[in-house]
This record gives C-alpha cells, sequence and structure tokens, in this order.
C-alpha cells in the first residue's frame, strides 16, 4: 500500500546509492535568471553538456521590469545588475540551446505560472527548479521541488538528483468554504496551525472534499505555499479536473494524450496507505486569513486582534515582540486599524486569471482609497495578461485606480523596480512576509486577491462581503 | 581519498543571535541575489540587521552605516566560525546564497534546534556544517552566552562539541558529513551510475514517450 509520493519516488528511482541517498531521474528542470548563472559557470567549467536538452525550459522573472510595454528587450533594463543577469540568462540559453521565453516573448512569466499553462508540466513528472516554490507544480500531481544552485549544476549535467526521501504527510481539507474564503485562506490558515517548520521533513499531499472541487488554480496556490509550511513537496492526486487542465494546454496528439491519460489514472495514493503523520481541517470553519508579522505562520482571522506580548506564551514572546516592532504594530488592537500604503496583486501564488477574476469582481465600479498611493495588478506571464483583457479586467482594475503591468515576479520581492519603501505597508497576494523581502524595511501583510482588492478599496482590511 | 585535515575541527568564539524561523531573506536579501558570481558574499550577510541603511550589490562595508549593536559587528564575534540560533533556522527560499554568505563571512558551522530542508542540503554542497541540538541542548548553550563569551570546538568525525570539558554530541549522516571533510563533487560521483541512468532514461522513454516530447 503506498501513497502517491512514494509511487512518484519509485518510479523515478534510477538507483540508491552507498551514502543511502538515491538517485532520482528528472523529468522537467525549469530555470531562471537568478540561480542559473553559477551552475552554467560551473558546467562551463567542468567542460559539460547538458545531459538532455528537452528537458530544460528558462525563462525571466525576478529581475524583470513590469512596464516594459511593447519591443522591450534585455539591454533596456535600468538597473545595470539586474541586466546582467537577464542578459547572462539569454546566452547561456543560446550557448547551450536551452528552450527560453525571453523577455520579448508573449508567453514569457513566473516560472510557475508559465509551466503548467504551456503544457510542459504533466503529471507524473518529477519537476524541480532552483526555486523553493516549485512545489507549485505538485497540484497537477508532480513530484516537484525546489534545489539550491549546485543541484541545479547537477540536474543539468546528470539528468538526476541526490535526495534522500521525504516522510508523507496527509492534509485534508473537508467542506465548503465560506463565501469570499479562497484557498490562499486555506493554507494561511494551514500554516498558522501547523507552523512554518511543520511539514519539514515532509511531503504533503492535500486531499479531501474540498480539494476534489478545487480548480487546478487553487490547488496551484496551496501547493505553492506548501513550503511555507516548510515541506519541500506538496502534492494533490491527478483527476478528472487535472486532465481538462492538461488537456486544455496541451501540445501533445490525441494518441499520445490518451497514452498518458491511462497513465496518470494510477496516480493516486492506495486505500490504505498508512502516512507517517495526518491532519483534517474543517474548511467551512475559516474566515479570510491575513498575516500581521514577519513568518506566514504569523496570520489570524482578518477581524481577530493582534496577538500581543502578554498573551503568548514564555517561547514566542521574543518572536512577537519583533515582529510587531518590524511591523509598526503599537497600539492598534486589530488588523482593520492599520492604514494600508500600497497593494500588490500577483505572483506565483496568486497571479494566474481565476485570482484576477476573483479581485475584479471585488474592485469593479469602485475606487481605490485615498491612503493608498500604489495598487498594482501584475499577471503571471503574457498569456495570463492577454486572457484577462480578453476578459475586459485590465480595464476594470484601471477604472478603479489600479496600474496594471507586465508579468514578472515584481513586488513579491525587492530585485526589481517594484519595491516598498521604508515603512509602507502593503497588502499582498504573495507568499512571503518576511523582514525586506518587498524592499528595506517594507512591511508585508499576505492575503487572499480578494482581500487585497478589498483592502485597495477600503483602505483598510475588513470584510470583503 | 585524502581528508581535509584542518576541516575536522571547528572551533572559537559562537556568535548568537535569539530568534525562531531565520529565514534566508534575513540572511541575505534578495538585492544581492543579483550577483552571477558564487563568491564574494561576505558583507552582504545578515544585511538587514548588521546595517542601518538600505544596501546595494557593489557597496561594501566600509561605505555603509554600520549598526555596532548587531553581534556579528562585536568583537570578538567579528571572527566567529560558529553560529548558534534556535528553530527553523534557513527556512524560505532555495538560495544558496545564503549558505555562500555565510561561508565568505568565515562561518563554518551553525547550530539550531531545526534548519530550513534547503537550506540544510545547500549547506552540504558548501562546506558548512549544519548541527542540529535538541532545544534544551540549544536553551542550555544560550544561557552560557549570557554569562560569558562562548567558545565551543567542533569535532566533526567524532560527531562532539566540546564545552568546558562537557561533550555534547549530534547526529548527521555519514555521507553529508564526508562531503564536506572529503570536499567531495556530487557530479564526478554521480557519473560513476552514467550506464544506470541512460538505461533507466530509455525505459522511460518507451513506456512514458509524452515525457520526451
Ligand atoms: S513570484 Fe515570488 S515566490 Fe514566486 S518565483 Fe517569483 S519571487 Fe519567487
Amino acid at each position: 500500500m503506498k501513497t502517491l509520493y512514494d509511487k512518484l519516488w519509485e518510479e523515478h528511482h534510477v538507483t540508491q546509492l552507498d551514502s543511502g541517498e538515491s538517485l532520482l531521474y528528472i523529468d522537467r528542470h525549469y530555470l531562471h535568471e537568478v540561480t542559473s548563472p553559477q551552475a552554467f559557470e560551473g558546467l562551463s567549467k567542468k567542460n559539460l553538456k547538458p545531459w538532455r536538452l528537452d528537458a530544460n525550459i528558462a525563462t525571466p522573472d525576478h529581475n524583470v521590469p513590469t512596464t516594459r510595454g511593447n519591443n522591450f528587450t534585455s539591454d533596456l533594463i535600468n538597473d545595470e545588475i539586474s541586466k546582467i543577469q537577464v542578459v547572462e540568462l539569454d546566452k547561456n540559453c543560446n550557448k547551450f540551446g536551452i528552450k527560453q521565453f525571453d523577455i520579448q516573448s508573449n508567453k514569457q512569466g513566473i516560472v510557475h505560472v508559465i509551466g503548467p499553462e504551456l503544457g510542459y508540466t504533466l503529471p507524473g513528472m518529477t519537476i524541480v527548479c532552483g526555486d523553493s516554490h516549485t512545489s507549485t507544480h505538485g497540484a497537477l500531481g508532480c513530484l516537484a521541488m525546489g534545489i539550491g544552485t549546485s543541484e541545479v549544476e547537477h540536474v543539468l549535467a546528470t539528468q538526476c538528483l541526490k535526495v534522500s526521501k521525504l516522510k508523507n504527510m496527509n492534509v485534508r481539507f473537508e467542506g465548503v468554504p465560506q463565501v469570499n474564503v479562497s484557498s490562499k485562506d486555506i493554507v494561511l490558515y494551514l500554516i498558522g496551525k501547523i507552523g512554518t517548520a511543520g511539514g519539514t521533513g515532509y511531503a504533503i499531499e492535500f486531499s479531501g472534499s474540498y480539494i476534489d472541487k478545487l480548480s487546478v488554480e487553487g490547488r496551484m496556490t496551496i501547493c505553492n505555499m506548501a513550503i511555507e509550511a516548510g515541506a519541500k513537496v506538496g502534492l494533490i492526486a491527478p483527476d478528472e479536473t487535472t486532465i481538462d487542465y492538461v488537456k486544455k494546454n496541451s501540445f501533445l496528439d490525441d494518441e499520445l494524450f490518451n497514452q498518458a491519460k491511462q497513465c496518470w489514472k494510477s496516480l493516486r495514493t492506495d486505500d490504505k496507505a498508512v502516512f507517517d503523520n495526518e491532519i483534517e481541517i474543517d474548511v467551512s470553519k475559516i474566515k479570510p486569513q491575513v498575516t500581521w508579522g514577519t513568518s506566514p505562520e504569523m496570520v489570524v482571522n482578518f477581524d481577530d486582534p493582534i496577538p500581543t506580548i502578554i498573551d503568548s506564551n514564555e517561547e514566542s514572546k521574543k518572536n512577537v515582540e519583533l515582529a510587531r516592532s518590524y511591523m509598526g504594530i503599537q497600539n492598534e488592537s486589530k488588523l482593520s486599524d492599520l492604514v494600508f500604503d500600497k497593494v500588490f496583486i500577483g505572483s506565483c501564488t496568486n497571479s494566474r486569471i481565476e485570482d484576477l477574476r476573483q479581485a475584479a469582481e471585488i474592485v469593479k465600479g469602485k475606487t481605490i482609497a485615498e491612503n493608498i498611493s500604489e495598487a498594482i495588478v501584475v499577471p503571471g506571464s503574457g498569456l495570463v495578461k492577454e486572457q484577462a483583457e480578453n476578459e475586459g479586467l485590465d480595464k476594470v482594475f484601471t477604472d478603479a485606480g489600479f496600474i496594471w503591468r507586465d508579468p514578472g515576479c515584481s513586488m513579491c520581492l525587492g530585485m526589481n523596480p517594484d519595491q516598498l519603501k521604508p515603512h509602507e505597508r502593503c497588502a499582498s497576494t504573495s507568499n512571503r512576509n518576511f523582514e525586506g523581502r518587498q524592499g528595506y524595511l517594507g512591511r508585508t501583510h499576505l492575503m487572499s486577491p480578494i482581500m487585497a482588492a478589498f483592502t485597495a478599496i477600503n483602505g483598510t482590511v475588513g470584510d470583503p462581503s | 581519498m585524502k581528508s581535509n585535515s584542518e576541516g575536522l575541527i571547528i572551533d572559537g568564539v559562537v556568535a548568537h543571535i535569539d530568534r525562531d524561523n531565520i529565514d534566508t531573506d534575513q540572511i541575505i536579501p534578495t538585492e544581492y541575489l543579483k550577483s552571477i558570481k558564487k563568491f564574494g558574499f561576505e558583507d552582504y550577510l545578515f544585511d538587514g540587521w548588521r546595517y542601518k541603511d538600505d544596501g546595494k550589490l557593489g557597496v561594501t562595508k566600509e561605505e555603509r552605516i554600520i549598526d555596532k549593536s548587531f553581534i556579528l559587528n562585536k568583537e570578538p564575534y567579528n571572527e566567529s566560525k560558529i553560529l548558534l540560533s534556535r528553530d527553523n533556522f534557513g527556512c524560505g527560499s532555495s538560495r544558496e546564497h545564503a549558505v555562500w554568505a555565510l561561508r565568505d563571512f568565515g562561518i563554518k558551522a551553525v547550530i539550531a534546534s531545526s534548519f530550513g530542508d534547503i537550506f540544510y542540503n545547500n549547506s552540504f554542497k558548501n562546506g558548512l556544517l549544519p548541527i542540529i541540538l535538541d532545544k534544551n541542548e540549544i536553551e542550555f548553550l544560550f544561557s552560557e552566552t549570557k554569562q560569558n563569551v562562548l567558545e565551543l570546538s567542533i569535532d566533526l568525525e567524532k560527531k562532539e562539541i566540546i564545552y568546558n570539558q562537557k561533550c555534547i554530541t549530534f547526529e548527521v549522516e555519514k555521507h553529508l558529513i564526508d562531503r564536506i571533510i572529503f570536499g567531495l563533487d556530487d557530479i564526478d560521483i554521480t557519473f560513476k551510475d552514467k550506464d544506470k541512468i541512460i538505461d533507466f532514461e530509455k525505459n522511460r522513454i518507451s513506456t512514458r514517450p509524452w515525457i520526451f516530447k
């Protein structure tokens, strides 16, 4: 009796090493400009070539400006250092013959958004990328995980990864969520419960009646944030929803697709398989979640009091004190007492079409609050952008006072021009509220696209319904 | 195989940062990930805490406003090879730059009650030893730092931390510590199994052809 993770592990197991680790064969390798240059340099120094070219897909996302407009090329990036990195990716992809959706391509975007939508992420694959949010692809029934730069080089050279097997955890989400509660709230709630180290050492399989009804986009949001719960791997068994999604984006011919489909049907945990850890969560009780501190586990219901040192236990007092101070929380007792400066809708967690639709629904016909100095919407990819524009969503946002941008990681991290200024408070749909993550001394509150859109209109968090 | 004998003992003053969940954005902020090099990150380690101003890649320590109260800016901790922290050290992003920054600063071992998975893995590939101790032992070491400057000696082969004649043992898988002791290169090791990879791939192409399109 095996779990889905066990099955994927066995299917890709090349050999057991003397060290006790295993060599796993890697089906797909995504690359971006930040964690690849040193790996390519390593290959060159050792006079090696990529083992299997067609396994690799690259795109620039972290450094790219999101105000590019048409006819933008890598050399037009203002920040000289960012430019070097993006140009370096161009050079390396040309030199080694790796397929890249470059800055000019209408299919460029955040690596975890473009992979599934271009049909490169398929159920049953092992997928790696020098980026911790690679866990996103697990939503399609893949064994997907983030790796470091040394491992990027290793995978390029050998098509394999040296790893030890993780333990199995099952998180079952049961029930029907309340209105305006999305998969982002559900995963934030989980992280609040088990903590950012709760999943360390585990592959988490998400299941339950909530997941069964959830779209692939919603599933990606959940698997994306598995790493924020400490788990390198998050995964969901492929079902009809997955197969419809894959079919829609697939470049495979019908015969091959049908052959693949038969195989994907076996990708599920056996009924009697035993997990090392199991958690069940009733999603009908979950309210919209908003983080108040500097770790994703510092999260509460949007209308609950912000924790204070007085009500914290001995162990967490210091963390609470440091987080409150960094976040500039003084006498405010609730999140709704905090006045926001910026709103960011985007990132590999929440920049897909469904996220934009949900946010647009809230914004429609309204105007952003006076205290919001900037509200930006950054579609996750060129294709998401195109789709949203076809549906008129860009217009809904810009009419309300939002700025509509070109695809990239944008304000999810302070590497490109979209950054917070010191002490600015941001409602963000991204995944990390670490100190300085969105810019030096910036203050990040993580939330769903619905709540971020509401905050833009209302100026503070509140009840979106 | 020849071992790197001076790498077998790590000793000296322990710098301590009493926090849980020190994430890789704290260890090195994203700004410095723009570098395309593998070295030269020492000045940017814990950048947000070490300086009172916002830094940029290429701007050196000398040009910055130093926060003298931060432990790594104080003697003798500015020369520490060992760092002590709490739970979930190195959580967050997969950036190997976090390990490079610690390594470039001169840190050879980090002691914590747990580590982020990817950080833990990246460490061994760069000669940095992450040591997991249980929370009581961590608490004990922190309490010692309050009295005086804590000095430890870590024996990699014996997996022991020696402090004031006391000995704390730690667990780490042999193959991982060998990587540090012998400075092994993973790609060379994997290529020994090249034929197995070729066979595996051939089989996969025939049973899962859609993956190779
Ligand atoms: S959107 Fe954010 S989390 Fe996702 S890949 Fe980009 S920087 Fe990383």
